[in-house]
């Protein structure tokens, strides 16, 4: 390798896209990996097509995957530095994700006139002021890779399912990065399959020594920093929906009571149910229902039986729940209701992220209906979130909804592994065998929480169900008891805030300017607030993880601010929460509705300008 | 047969220890209170632990039944009760589940689950009241109604094929099927103590009286006068004989079942089909469920088969992982596959 020339880089953006068939997932979760395991922070985003395997080299059938890598990285980054193109539909639709002078290599083999017509091209794509603006790599990815297939005796077709490892290692050589560390995964991952380990192997190396005899490529090598601010520690990588499934399994561990999942596959949250359904040796109860009803019902009917209870969805799924959930609200059992989220109404964008389902997750029950709502905020700490969405179901008998989004669930991040010592403790209110005493709805003094009896325990036999009842059990239609246990039931919701920590302002406390994030958000509101601070303009942030109830002290944070801006990825739900509870602080908002994250630079400009204001 | 993982109790019960002290709020005459009442009588029967029996019902009369019985219960959503049950089973397979439901809850806006549920095999143990009417709403035509019968929203009659509940059970492979009428508890008790015993989803039918909105529908087979020749009572091992004096019987002629007279046109003893409730086919089970009209309306148990249940698979899988698996604790799983040390 030529070593010569390295371009030093704090962090570096790469963008995988291809076919949805080209295994551009795949280059580009092999890529994250060996970046972490040299010593980098990581986080990763998968832009897939709602379709499996839509028409080949169409833009409807472009998937993507980006991968930010470096010394301190808090979202999957804007555009990118190195982008990947498979083919004319992924170089058309995917170009405007790179940088203004960014390495863009593409697979010259597959811009034949059938192909570039398909993508839309009606002349030569790779115009002069194109070639200006960024550096192109025109690489012959599919005939290097059938050659090399054809030596080992292998087919075309299946020599071509291999063309990613060859873009992944000029990726490699372009990152100044070791083949090693991917010559032992796909040993382990295709272990019963010597010839296609042999075959990706060989591919690796070529790719990686084809950029070697480039010779524009010895000017574009990036060494990228390594993670020299992060905590001490052992880490992995953790996608977010993995996190979550973990969290829930941590919550059942430390409370004692069995984890029961109940679920319907849906988008983008079906992979939730996938991982929980591995751990039966960890005593997950996995049951695949015939809808989503039945999901939210059989753990509705678990959580009565005793188990920490929880379902998975996304938005159409979380409708199709609410009436459940009003049950669960009535019938005051814990559940976890997971809502990833996705770009609505209806069907709507399902690969895509939004936050749009928070006036669903506060509000979408017939009658007064509290509970609680709670949103992760990186793909790593959906981990956190889930254990403590367990734990406030299970202390305080109450359903509670963790909001996370496709973003965060199909991203992934370095996880600092927690050792479970560490973990706070659950403890679930369950009432004791034959106490005479025992009351349905009797509450503690401090939570108002009720207490929980199991069937199977003796003496202590009573119905629960959707009809109001009054404290002692029996069904009530009195008026007076109805207005009580409507207000019992708010007030257990609203007694969870005093067991939360308080709200915090983060960036310079001391602005004008306030920026305010929930959920998903927060690594583009980080990085955006850190680099404003850092260009001397005063900006301060805080970033919601508490939804409902919200933290004590949100009021008074919000009436320091003379101006506060309330970023999100809808059309403004959190920002009108907020009004509703303090509408004596003026709010502006920073909506995107577009199914994708924020971007560093939008928000950024969209700081200024308040600031300039 | 008895289920496998619902514990027995060490002491007899009577039929006063599932009692409630709930007034019950039925319309007097109501088909509901025998139900009710063989179902009390069906308890001690079983032998299980009284604090193991968990109810759980949907919405409509009959499912207001988990507060007029001493055990643990769940009121729960409109036709929901199939997937509610199933997470309390799952939760604890030690419980012995009851699901009730009436014809509208369970095969109207329930009709999903209740397949699903026998689909499955899921150890629960279903009672459909059926009165082929919606009660509680005041007289609307259900999924059970019979063909062009006029009601509140059929002014011009319902021109709704009805579903025939045991073709749906055996449609979805269920294991066992039973009929019987609200105005016969002893032969109730008997389908419903042998369908709690059964281990896999059972549904028991019950042909149920609505004095109110449906008084009579069942009529026609039920009136004493009429309710040896229009029902016959399947009995296991024995010919299928029914009519006063047990002269009348049921025949497959080789294309469908028939009704024959002993001692006319040659017809003896030997000619009439004797009942097999355990045959996995279920050919002749559909048959013998789809009877009407010309033929006996067939009550008692008409399947019964042999199948693991779900409720045992799942346990067997869970036991099988929590042996062999390689996980032991969360610390194990956070600890395992890539990591590495900063």
């Amino acid at each position: 390798m030529a070593t010569d020339q390295i371009i030093n880089k704090d962090d570096l953006v790469v963008r995988f896209a291809g076919d949805s068939g080209d295994g551009m997932q795949l280059s580009g979760t092999l890529f994250s990996d060996a970046s972490a395991l040299t010593g980098n922070d990581i986080a990763t985003f998968p832009d897939y097509p709602a379709e499996i395997r839509a028409p080949h080299n169409t833009i409807a059938g472009v998937s993507g995957y980006q991968v930010h890598v470096g010394n301190h990285i808090y979202s999957s980054g804007d555009k990118c530095d190195i982008l990947v193109a498979m083919n004319p539909a992924a170089f058309k639709s995917q170009l405007k994700w790179a940088k203004k002078g960014a390495t863009v290599i593409v697979d010259i083999d597959t811009f034949t006139d059938e192909a570039m017509e398909k993508a839309g091209y009606t002349e030569n794509p790779f115009t002069d002021e194109l070639e200006r603006a960024y550096t192109i790599i025109k690489a012959p990815v599919t005939s290097f890779t059938e050659r090399i297939g054809e030596a080992q005796g292998v087919d075309k077709k299946t020599a071509d399912k291999s063309r990613n490892m060859f873009a992944l290692g000029i990726i490699f050589y372009a990152t100044h990065k070791k083949l090693d560390q991917t010559f032992a995964y796909l040993e382990r991952k295709f272990a019963k399959k010597p010839a296609v380990v042999a075959l990706n192997k060989a591919v690796l190396t070529e790719g990686y020594e084809y950029a070697d005899k480039l010779e524009v490529m010895h000017s574009h090598i990036f060494e990228i920093a390594h993670a020299d601010k992060m905590e001490h520690g052992r880490y992995r990588n953790i996608t977010g929906n993995v996190a979550t499934a973990w969290g829930l399994l941590a919550a059942s561990e430390k409370s004692g009571r069995r984890l029961f999942l109940g679920s319907y596959p849906i988008t983008p949250a079906t992979d939730v149910m996938v991982e929980l359904a591995k751990h039966k040796s960890l005593g997950a109860r996995v049951f695949q229902a015939e809808d989503e009803i039945a999901g939210i019902c059989s753990a509705i009917g678990a959580s009565y039986a005793g188990a920490l209870a929880c379902t998975s969805t996304s938005g159409p799924g979380l409708s199709l729940k609410s009436e459940a959930l009003g049950l669960a609200v009535m019938t005051e059992l814990p559940l976890v209701v997971v809502d990833v989220q996705r770009g609505g109404p209806s069907t709507g964008l399902p690969t895509k992220t939004e936050q749009s389902d928070l006036d669903q997750a506060l509000y979408g029950r017939n009658g007064e209906a509290p509970l609680v709502v709670v949103a992760a905020s990186s793909s790593a700490n959906c981990f956190y979130w889930a254990f403590n969405a367990a734990k406030i179901a299970l202390e305080h008998m109450t359903p509670v909804i963790l909001l996370t989004d496709g973003y965060l669930g199909n991203g992934s991040q370095l996880f600092k592994i927690p050792s479970m010592k560490d973990m706070p403790e659950i403890k679930p209110r369950l009432a004791k065998e034959n106490d005479p005493n025992y009351r349905p709805f009797r509450r503690d003094e401090e939570k108002y929480a009720r207490e929980w009896a199991l069937p199977g325990m003796e003496g202590l036999s009573h119905r629960v169900g959707g009809l109001e009842k009054c404290p002692d059990g029996p069904l009530s239609t009195d008026p007076e008891n109805h207005a009580l246990m409507t207000k019992n039931r708010q007030e257990k919701v609203n007694r969870v805030a005093n067991y939360i920590p308080d709200q915090e302002v983060t960036g310079n406390p001391d602005a004008d300017l306030l920026v305010v994030g929930w959920g998903g958000t927060a690594g583009a509101l980080t990085l955006a607030v850190e680099e404003m601070n850092n260009e001397g303009k005063k900006v301060a942030y805080t970033h919601f993880n508490y939804i409902c109830p919200l933290p004590k002290n949100t009021g008074d944070i919000l009436r320091k601010y003379k101006k506060i801006v309330v970023c999100e990825l809808n059309n403004g739900q959190f920002a009108g929460y907020l009004r509703t509870q303090f509408p004596e602080c003026p709010m502006t908002q920073y909506n995107k509705i577009m199914g994708l994250p924020f971007e560093v630079g939008e928000l950024k400009a969209e700081f200024n300008r308040l600031l300039e204001k | 047969m008895e289920k496998h993982f619902v514990p027995k109790a060490d002491k007899e019960y009577t039929k006063a220890d599932f009692q409630s002290d709930q007034m019950v709020k039925w319309c007097p005459g109501c088909g509901d209170h025998a139900i009710l009442a063989a179902l009390l009588a069906t308890f001690p029967k079983t032998g299980y632990k009284k604090e193991n029996v968990c109810m759980v019902s949907g919405i409509g009369c009959s499912s207001r039944i988990p507060y007029y019985v001493d055990t643990y219960g769940f009121h729960s959503i409109h036709g929901r009760a199939c997937a509610i049950a199933t997470g309390v089973k799952l939760a604890n397979p030690a419980l012995s589940v009851w699901v009730n439901m009436g014809d509208g809850d369970s095969m109207a806006i329930g009709g999903n689950h209740l397949i699903h549920a026998v689909r499955r095999n899921q150890d629960l143990n279903i009672t459909i009241f059926n009165n082929e009417i919606y009660g509680l709403t005041k007289g609307q035509y259900s999924p059970t109604t019979k063909f062009g019968q006029i009601t509140k929203t059929s002014p011009y009659g319902t021109i709704d094929y009805p579903f025939n509940p045991g073709e749906l059970v055996m449609g979805a492979q269920g294991t066992f099927f039973a009929r019987t009428l609200d105005c016969v508890p002893q032969l109730s008790t008997e389908c419903m103590t042998r369908a709690a015993k059964h281990d896999g989803c059972s549904v028991v039918e019950v042909l149920q009286n609505c004095v109110i909105f449906n008084d009579k529908t069942h009529a026609a087979i039920t009136d004493r006068a009429v309710r040896d020749d229009r029902t016959i009572v399947l009995e296991h091992g024995k010919p299928m004989l029914f009519g006063k004096n047990k002269e009348k019987g049921l025949r497959f002629n080789g294309r469908c079942l028939e009704t024959v007279t002993i001692g006319e046109n040659g017809i003896t003893i030997d000619d009439i089909m004797v009942h097999d409730e355990t045959t996995e086919d279920t050919g002749i089970h559909m048959m013998l469920a789809h009877m009407g009209g010309d033929l006996p309306v067939a009550l008692g148990v008409i399947r019964n088969v042999k199948k693991v249940s779900y409720t045992q698979l799942y346990e067997e899988q869970m036991e099988e992982q929590m042996t062999t698996g390689k996980y032991k604790c969360m610390d194990d799983l956070l600890n395992s596959g890539d990591t590495w040390e900063v």
